[in-house]
């Protein structure tokens, strides 16, 4: 079966309202590396998790080789050779390595697991990919570079010859992605279709053989030369105009010194962190994942509790003893995991606007008042341009932009000094993110001090005033926007240890 | 985005879906009702209606408060305990003192505290509410057979027989205080900071707190109120029986529970309206009224109420589909 290609013809995927992906063509050939790039929400995961058979596609078909596939469920796409390996690894933490190895088909005696053929099997399996894991240890203890090994060495004992992996890098330290890297050339130089899913462009400039770039569900185009083709290039076809304007950066006026963090410690953070951020500026926070970024915005928020140092507020101490506190100062966090911390799903977007700033509002403190929550959600709704049919609408089916956009009109009817943003546009669409962009300059303007965490460079570069850098839970540099270039940058966000 | 079609004319702005979510358990709850009215003779009979209000009253009042407990996506299972100790209480504190504002008082203290002492061990211990209130429902059950010595605390004073045999315009006290736990309730959950935060707590936990909710005091009252209303339903039913019986309402917590749930309560938190409680609370009274009416074995009614439980949870989940 090794040599044969995989091609996708004119798939289309539609979901209630949304169309996920429309007439997606292209061919990935046997000893490559392809890239699938493109924008969040660009349809990428979409795509793989056809090939995975978790969706069946509305429209087209995919072919391996002269055979077209039928998909219905995983098993089907695994019984074809196919192997998916998704971000969050589905492995199960409780059980050993060997199990997991052979989960769903363990090797068995009399109906017994048969424990001493299970542990040879395994061996064999994770033989020159990670020859240091023993197949009996939890799979809880080994690290996540080591799992995603485990995960690969599992699609290749199912005899997998197309194998997708969806952002594999992004938990990784950089010897981990080192190791990673020379498997996927391996398996690339054995013949395999190798996908590969990255919003980094130095990895997909180091190992892969095409790119085929995703926007808004659709194809753009497909790279086959890779040596002649430039970072500006790819660029620009992914955000498919130019990247400048969508920022839209303008100077603004900086007053006094909003909040000063001093000698800061806590979870996370390796060495103590000192920095200030001024009335009406926008701070970049820059780094890599676990470089400590989430977890400082953690302590500012008063989500954990500071081991050392001291945080000032215009210039008044400040003391944080539960997100509570910070909310009362005005330090207001838009956390990381919209589904997990941001929005109360089942509940509607008024609720979700209004639930931080009603009780400044209600009688006594406690008996809502019907003009304020009404009247606030309809401002917020409007002034976020929150794209929702009603105020009543439950916000979980709005779009990942639009829910952000009511995390903000929920912060906006509060009083607020400091605004932390922690990964503003992840999973937003780009018309989405440029709206948020304008909104965080808005709010900069009227003087507001705003820290935002992004591990998007672009991003970073193309909306601060100034730009921290942490790496392995320490500042390790700070840039000026007129001398912040991509390559200082990830300098600086490389661990030392390792460079 | 795609335009939103509102109908015009009759009913502006009418939400099919909605109204179903919202509405349909209570519809079905006055179904069975008429069902029962015309199948079954006697049903509509006063002293029937009366008995059927008064089977209602005891669970109703109750499920008020479990309400919150399931909205903030927690349970109580000590219920049951509380009200067979409120009971017993009472009847001990009257007799003692012969005073009935003090054993009512005791009674309700009794279960305010048992109700901290829930909502301490839940929120700032981090225990999981169904242990935590399995140790109580034990607990309180206990210390409900040790007051009273295992037997009957009977009541003698005319006074205490007010709250479960009384009348006001010949409506029965019991069902009076039920109607009026419903209003308050519903009202609290919908119009305080104190019921919107219930739901954000049930609803995500995370996302509440992070936006400025009092987790802990919020999940502390909820169930110290909680206890409080157990109490007060067990003071009427003690009232009603002229005793505090330290074995009644074995089981009753799951009772409770699942009238909520039967109405469209979610017991994962963040979905629960008043009207789903007493869809929820009407339907398990009508059906056993009806049953026993139509003298259908006990052992026959355990297996139907199971099964309309299931088939409740069941369409449930197909509707979130």
């Amino acid at each position: 079966m090794s040599g044969a290609a995989l091609r996708f013809n004119g798939i289309g995927k539609e979901f209630p309202g949304v169309k996920a992906l429309a007439q997606i063509s292209f061919e990935a050939r046997p000893h490559s590396v392809h890239a699938l790039m493109g924008e969040n929400g660009a349809g990428k995961s979409t795509l793989l998790k056809i090939l995975g058979g978790a969706y069946i596609p509305s429209s087209g078909t995919v072919q391996i080789g002269a055979q077209t596939m039928a998909f219905k469920c995983a098993a089907d796409s695994i019984a074809s050779g196919v192997a998916v390996i998704h971000q969050e690894l589905h492995l199960v933490p409780e059980m050993s390595v060997a199990e997991n190895l052979f989960l769903g088909h363990l090797p068995t005696r009399f109906g017994v697991v048969n424990r001493s053929l299970l542990r040879k099997q395994a061996l064999a399996c994770l033989k020159g990919l990670a020859d240091e894991i023993d197949p009996d240890e939890k799979l809880g203890r080994l690290s996540l570079g080591q799992r995603q090994l485990v995960e690969i060495a599992k699609a290749l004992s199912r005899g997998a010859n197309v194998i997708a992996f969806d952002e594999p890098t992004s938990s990784l330290s950089a010897r981990e992605i080192d190791r990673l890297m020379a498997i996927i050339t391996r398996l690339r130089d054995e013949g395999k279709v190798v996908l590969y899913v990255s919003h980094r462009m130095e990895e997909v400039f180091r190992i892969c053989d095409a790119v085929t770039v995703f926007k808004d569900g659709r194809y753009v185009r497909t790279f086959e030369d890779m040596s002649t083709l430039t970072h500006d290039q790819l660029v620009t076809c992914m955000v498919g105009r130019d990247i400048q304007d969508i920022y839209d950066y303008r100077p603004r006026e900086q007053g006094e010194v909003a909040l000063n963090v001093e000698g800061l410690l806590g979870p996370g953070l390796r060495e103590p962190v000192s920095f200030q951020v001024r009335k009406g500026e926008i701070l970049g926070l820059f780094g890599l994942v676990g470089a400590g970024r989430t977890e400082l915005l953690r302590l500012l928020s008063g989500l954990e509790r500071s081991s050392a140092g001291s945080l000032a507020l215009c210039g008044e101490p400040l003391q944080l003893r539960s997100p509570r506190d910070a909310i009362a100062a005005g330090v207001l966090l838009c956390p990381e995991d919209r589904k997990k911390e941001g929005i109360i799903p089942l509940s509607s977007v008024a609720e979700n606007i209004n639930i931080s700033a009603r009780s400044a509002h209600a009688s006594f403190g406690w008996l809502l008042r019907d003009d304020w929550e009404k009247g606030n959600a309809e401002r917020q709704i409007q002034a976020m341009k929150v794209k929702t049919p009603n105020a009543e609408q439950k916000i979980l089916y709005l779009s990942g932009g639009n829910q952000q956009k009511a995390i903000l009109g929920r912060w906006l009817s509060m009083p607020m000094k400091v605004l932390l943003l922690d990964e503003p546009t992840r999973g937003i669409d780009i018309g989405a993110k440029s709206e948020i962009y304008q909104i965080i300059h808005n709010l900069a303007a009227s003087g507001i001090a705003v820290i935002v965490v992004s591990s998007d460079l672009m991003e970073v570069m193309g909306i601060s005033d100034r730009i921290l850098v942490m790496s392995e839970g320490a500042l390790t540099g700070e840039l000026p926007r007129a001398q912040a270039d991509e390559a200082r940058l990830l300098q600086l966000a490389l661990p030392q240890s390792r460079a | 985005m795609s335009e939103v079609k509102t109908a015009k004319g009759f009913w502006p702005g009418f939400n099919q879906r909605k109204f179903l979510d919202d509405w349909v358990m209570l519809l079905a709850a006055l179904g069975i009702f008429v069902l029962s009215a015309v199948f079954i003779d006697n049903f509509l009979s006063p002293l029937n209606m009366r008995g059927l209000g008064l089977a209602i009253s005891t669970v109703g009042i109750a499920a008020c408060t479990m309400l919150f407990c399931l909205a903030s996506g927690h349970f109580d299972l000590s219920v049951g305990s509380v009200i067979a100790c409120a009971g017993v209480v009472a009847g001990i504190v009257m007799r003692d003192t012969d005073s009935v504002a003090l054993g009512v008082s005791a009674a309700l203290a009794m279960g305010l505290v048992v109700g901290l002492i829930n909502g301490i061990v839940i929120a700032k211990l981090r225990i999981n509410a169904l242990i935590a209130t399995l140790a109580t429902m034990q607990i309180v059950r206990g210390l409900a057979y040790i007051f009273s010595n295992g037997k009957a605390v009977g009541v003698m004073n005319e006074g205490f027989f007010v709250f479960g045999n009384g009348q006001l315009l010949g409506v029965p006290v019991p069902i009076i205080i039920t109607v009026l736990c419903f209003v308050f309730f519903g009202w609290l959950l919908n119009y305080t900071t104190y019921g919107r935060n219930t739901m954000a707590i049930g609803g995500n936990q995370e996302a509440a707190l992070l936006a400025g909710v009092n987790v802990d005091r919020t999940k502390i009252i909820i169930f110290a109120v909680h206890g409080l209303i157990g109490a007060l339903a067990g003071v009427i039913l003690a009232s009603r029986m002229t005793s505090g019986q330290p074995m009644i309402g074995q089981g009753f917590e799951l009772t409770v529970i699942s009238a909520c749930v039967l109405g469209g309560v979610s017991l994962s938190g963040g979905i629960g309206m008043i009207r789903h409680v007493i869809a929820g609370v009407l339907i398990l009274a009508i059906i056993e009224n009806a049953m026993n009416l139509k003298n259908i074995d006990t052992f026959y009614q355990y297996v139907i109420r199971g099964s309309i439980l299931l088939l409740a949870v069941i369409i449930d989940r197909m509707k979130q589909r």
